[in-house]
C-alpha cells in the first residue's frame, strides 16, 4: 500500500480513528506521518497516557473546525479576555488557553462537544469546594433518597434528622 | 527516594504484586486531568508560573499527613534523557511530559500513584494497580483528588464538568484503562474482530508496544474514549465488563487449542524459553515476543518453574532505555544486546 499523502513511499504508519462509531483510516509513510506529527517513536513512548501519544490535537482537528451553523465572521473576532487565545488558534492546535476559554467560546462549544462525546452535559464527580450550587443540589437529591429509605424502614427519628438537613440545605440554596 | 530506588522494579506494585485475573490483565490504570482555575493552561504558562504550580501541587501533598513521607518530586529538567525514557517505559510519565522543560512528576513509595505536573493539563493524576482492579483504582484516585482539591482551586463548570486544555478530556477528565496480554486471541487472528466490536461501545484499543493487530508482546490497552456525559462509575463499569468478556474469550481460546495447533504453540513457547535462557544476544524486539511466549507458557502450565511477575518485570526491564540506564558500560547496540541477554538469563534462573 502506498502512502496517501505522497503516493510514493510505502505506507508504514496506519491510523484508525473511531469516534462515536465513525471510522476513519489513514495510511501514511513514516515521513508524511512525521510531517503530521504522528511519529512512531512518540506514539510508542506515549502509550502510558493514551491521549498524549501522538498529537491527538492534529488527529482530531476535524472536530474543532467551527460547524457550518456557526457564523464564521463572529468566531474570527472572538478572543479570550484572559489568555488572548482566538478561536482560529484553537482550531489549529486543539488546545484552549485557559479555563475561561470555555465561556468565551461557549457558542461553539455545544456542537463541538456533541461531535466529540455525543453529549453536552457533565454527569459525574463535582468538586467539594468549587462545585457550588450543583453540589448542594446533588446532596439534597441524595438526602431525599435516604429520607425515603428511612421512612420505608419506619425509622422516623432518622427521617426527622434527614428532613432537617434537607431544609437547611434548601435554605442555603435560596440564600445564595 | 532516589532514582535507583525508582528503578528497583521489585518495589513497583503493578509489576510485582499479584492482582485479580493477573494471568491476563497485567495492570489497571485510572487517570484524571485537572487544571487550576486562575492560570493559563500549561502551553501558555510563563516559566515562573509553571514553577509556581509545581511548588503548589507538591506542597499541597506535603502538608497532608497521609502523603508527606510518601512522595518524591522529580523535575524533568533535572533528569537525563535516559532516565526520562525509562520513566515512560515504566508508565509513570508520558513522552510529552518527558519532552517538557517545565514538567515534573510526583511518585509515591509503592509507585501506584504518579502525578504529572504541567503536561497537557496542570495535573494528570494516575493510579496504577496490578490485575483487574479499576474500581479500587477509582476509589484511591478519588481520595487523592479530594485531598488536592482541599488546597487547589480546580477549574470546574457546572454544565460541562472539569475543564481541560483539550475538549476531548472535558467532563470527568477521566481515562480508565487495562493492559491485557492476549497471545491466544492474537495467534488465532480473532483480535481484529474484537477490536472493531469494542469501538462500538465507546472504547479504544491499542497495542501497548506497536499498533493494533501488530502489537508487540501481545499487550493491548483498552480504555474509554468519551469523558463527558457519563459518571466515573459508569465509565469504569463499561471498561471492566468489556475487559471481562475479552478475558473469558482469551481463556477459552487457550483451552480450545488442540492437536497440531497446540503442539505448535507448545513448541514455540518452549523454543522461546530456550532462547531466553541460553541466548548470548537478545534485541529488545525479540525480548518482547519471547517474553510474551514464555508468559503464556507459565499461565498455561507448560513452563512450571517461573513466577509470572518475573515476566512482568522483564517486559519493562528489557526496554532500550532501562537497559541503557542500568548498564553503564553498554554504549553500543551490540553491548546492550549482550547485557540484555545476560540480564534475562539471570532473572529466569532465579
Amino acid at each position: 500500500m502506498l502512502c496517501e499523502e505522497c503516493h510514493m513511499r510505502p505506507a508504514t504508519v496506519h491510523i484508525t480513528k473511531i469516534v462515536n462509531n465513525e471510522k476513519t483510516e489513514m495510511h501514511l509513510c513514516e515521513e508524511c506521518a512525521k510531517e503530521k506529527h504522528l511519529s512512531l517513536s512518540s506514539s510508542i513512548g506515549g502509550f502510558g497516557f493514551e491521549d498524549t501519544g501522538f498529537s491527538v490535537a492534529k488527529l482530531l482537528s476535524s472536530f474543532f473546525e467551527p460547524s457550518s451553523k456557526t457564523p464564521i465572521g463572529s468566531s474570527e473576532e472572538f478572543k479570550c479576555g484572559r489568555c488572548g487565545l482566538t478561536f482560529q488558534t484553537f482550531s489549529k492546535t486543539g488546545r484552549f488557553g485557559c479555563s475561561q476559554c470555555y465561556s468565551t467560546f461557549k457558542n461553539q462549544m455545544n456542537p463541538m462537544l456533541r461531535r466529540i462525546h455525543g453529549k453536552t452535559f457533565h454527569v459525574g464527580k463535582v468538586p467539594k469546594r468549587s462545585g457550588g450550587q450543583i453540589r448542594i443540589k446533588q446532596e439534597i437529591d441524595r438526602l431525599k433518597r435516604e429520607l425515603q429509605e428511612a421512612v420505608n424502614a419506619e425509622e422516623y427519628e432518622r427521617a426527622a434528622v434527614i428532613r432537617d438537613k434537607i431544609k437547611e440545605l434548601e435554605q442555603n440554596q435560596i440564600g445564595s | 527516594m532516589s532514582l535507583e530506588d525508582l528503578m528497583d522494579t521489585s518495589r513497583i506494585k503493578w509489576i510485582n504484586s499479584p492482582g485479580p485475573e493477573s494471568d491476563i490483565v497485567i495492570s489497571s490504570r485510572v487517570r484524571l486531568a485537572r487544571n487550576l482555575n486562575e492560570v493559563p493552561f500549561p502551553h501558555l504558562l510563563s516559566e515562573r508560573q509553571a514553577n509556581q504550580i509545581v511548588d503548589d501541587v507538591y506542597s499541597a501533598l506535603k502538608e497532608n499527613p497521609v502523603f508527606s513521607k510518601d512522595i518524591k518530586l522529580y523535575k524533568m529538567n533535572e533528569l537525563t534523557a535516559e532516565q526520562k525514557t525509562m520513566l515512560t517505559e515504566m508508565h509513570f510519565i508520558s513522552m510529552d511530559l518527558a519532552n517538557s522543560e517545565r514538567g515534573a512528576v510526583i511518585i509515591n513509595h509503592d509507585k501506584t500513584v504518579s502525578i504529572m505536573i504541567n503536561e497537557e493539563d496542570h495535573l494528570r493524576i494516575q493510579v496504577m494497580l496490578p490485575g483487574l482492579q479499576l474500581e479500587e483504582a477509582l476509589r484511591q484516585i478519588d481520595k487523592i483528588d479530594d485531598l488536592l482539591e482541599e488546597k487547589l482551586d480546580f477549574a470546574f463548570d457546572e454544565k460541562i464538568g472539569y475543564l481541560t486544555a483539550c475538549p476531548t478530556n472535558v467532563g470527568t477528565g477521566m481515562r480508565a484503562s487495562v493492559m491485557m496480554h492476549l497471545p491466544a486471541l492474537t495467534m488465532m487472528e480473532k483480535i481484529g474482530q474484537i477490536l472493531s466490536t469494542i469501538s462500538q461501545v465507546g472504547l479504544v484499543v491499542r497495542g501497548v508496544y506497536g499498533e493494533g493487530s501488530q502489537a508487540k508482546g501481545n499487550l493491548y490497552q483498552i480504555s474509554n474514549q468519551i469523558t463527558l456525559g457519563k459518571s466515573e462509575e459508569d465509565i469504569i463499569q463499561n471498561v471492566v465488563s468489556v475487559a471481562r468478556q475479552i478475558l473469558m474469550s482469551e481463556r477459552k481460546t487457550r483451552q480450545n487449542l488442540s492437536g497440531e495447533t497446540r503442539l505448535r504453540l507448545e513448541d514455540k513457547i518452549l523454543r522461546s524459553y530456550g532462547i531466553l535462557t541460553n541466548a548470548k544476544l537478545v534485541t529488545s524486539q525479540e525480548a518482547m515476543s519471547f517474553i510474551s511466549d514464555v508468559r503464556l507458557g507459565v499461565d498455561m502450565g507448560i513452563i512450571k518453574d517461573l513466577v509470572p511477575s518475573v515476566l512482568n518485570e522483564l517486559f519493562i526491564m528489557t526496554g532500550p532505555a532501562y537497559i541503557q540506564e542500568v548498564s553503564e558500560n553498554a554504549t553500543t547496540p551490540l553491548e546492550r544486546d549482550i547485557y540484555r541477554a545476560n540480564f534475562i538469563r539471570q532473572k529466569m534462573q532465579r
